[in-house]
């Protein structure tokens, strides 16, 4: 299946800028690794960064800063290789691409869920905290309560796939939320569905009895 | 000394430095990248803080880190300017946020390749280069000085916003208008 739900220019600019919160960034760049008409995009994007480097005014600063540097580079050892990344143990391609594996610090087999009702959810450590990131496991067939948001929430698929309001999301789709969406992912019943999803600020849910329960949920 | 203007030629310049960096070692390349991007990565570092010690910091690291994954540099990762930008940039993520930013891996099994681009690709990825900075100095100024706002000052769209008095999606639909500009250049290979 090939993806349908792309990102905006806007959000690609954020991240090739640098200005984009990590947990987004961790989204976006989980994203291009599985999206190479995204890449295209981006690579665009970054294409204009570089441009707007060459064509700045530069400051010059003396020569004291190369003899720095070169003093440096001189007595740098050589950089070691890189270590080996943590693979696929068998054949088959990982379910969570890099980036995002690094940051699991697994696949998803060795992902120790922690329960919540109707659902599991995995927190990813996120170092700068702007936005919290985790992996949820919806069940087959079963709903994430209604709710709306009060920042950014973006929700991209890695296995399985889920319904709303704004259509089906299957591997590698990438759904954009905020205030203006009200909505109830739907996991589809042939399997359950595993996503990462980042949010700025806790979810708005409609229920009151998950409203009671949420802050035990920190979601 | 290349003339910065044409920046085809520059663009092969550079990429002939930065490869007898990688493979040679080659201090006197080493010090013609440094000469050009120096200043600039400079300039770039003095746009988030007005502490010029702190632009010079990281711009040596920045250039540091060129001399040290000059091998890692293919024509994949876009002319030199724009590697040596997401360097420049990761190096503010690093210093200012104190996190890293994620980037995805081309060699990482779960990554989906595009389809083959043809054998060409390095030659197009001049003329692309110098097609991208033609359409660039064609931009609107307001759309340029959006791309400048947020690649300089890293500046969200919300802060823009407040800045320049201009609604969200104002901001929004001319960073799209701005790409859609660009790509629409990019794809018109006469
Ligand atoms: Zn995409
Ligand atoms: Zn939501």
């Amino acid at each position: 299946m090939s993806i349908v739900h792309h990102l905006d220019e806007d959000i690609l600019l954020d991240h090739a800028a640098g200005t984009l919160a990590e947990g987004f960034s961790l989204a976006v760049a989980t994203h291009l690794a599985v999206c190479p008409e995204c890449r295209e995009r981006y690579a665009m994007i970054e294409g204009a960064g570089g441009e707007l480097l060459d064509t700045i005014e530069p400051a010059a600063g003396g020569d004291a800063g190369w003899q720095a540097v070169k003093a440096r580079i001189s007595n740098a050892p050589l950089p070691t290789a890189k270590p080996a990344r943590r693979g696929a143990s068998g054949g088959s391609a990982p379910v969570l691409p890099e980036p995002l594996r690094s940051y699991v610090g697994s696949d998803v087999d060795a992902i120790r869920w922690k329960p919540m009702p109707g659902a599991a959810q995995f927190i990813i450590p996120i170092r700068d905290g702007r936005a919290v990131a985790r992996l949820l496991r919806i069940p087959a067939g079963k709903p994430v309560p209604e709710h709306t948001h009060r920042g950014m929430e973006m929700t991209l698929v890695l296995s399985g796939a889920f319904a709303d309001e704004d259509g089906t999301f299957t591997r590698g789709d990438i759904e954009i939320a905020d205030g203006s969406l009200t909505h109830q992912p739907v996991a589809t019943n042939d399997a359950d569905c595993i996503c990462l999803a980042v949010t700025e600020a806790p979810l708005k849910f409609k229920s009151w009895i998950v409203r009671l329960f949420q802050p035990m949920l920190g979601i | 000394a290349v003339d910065p203007s044409d920046k085809k030629a520059l663009n092969i310049v550079m990429r002939q430095k930065l490869f007898a960096v990688a493979t040679s070692r080659d201090v006197a390349a080493f010090e013609e990248l440094f000469r050009y991007y120096g200043p600039r990565v400079r300039a770039y570092m003095a746009k988030l803080s007005r502490d010029g010690q702190l632009a010079e910091e990281l711009m040596q690291e920045t250039m540091v880190a060129v001399w040290n994954k000059a091998a890692q540099y293919s024509p994949d990762k876009g002319n030199v300017s724009t590697w040596i930008f997401t360097i420049a940039r990761n190096q503010r993520i690093d210093h200012w946020r104190k996190t890293n930013r994620p980037d995805f891996d081309p060699n990482d099994p779960a990554f989906v390749p595009a389809e083959i681009r043809p054998a060409d690709a390095a030659f197009d990825m001049n003329e692309d280069a110098d097609r991208l900075h033609r359409a660039m100095q064609t931009l609107p100024p307001e759309q340029l000085e959006l791309l400048k706002l947020s690649f300089f000052e890293e500046a969200s769209h919300s802060t823009i916003s407040e800045k320049l008095g201009l609604p969200l999606g104002t901001v929004k639909s001319r960073i799209r208008l701005a790409f859609a500009k660009l790509r629409t250049a990019l794809e018109d290979r006469s």
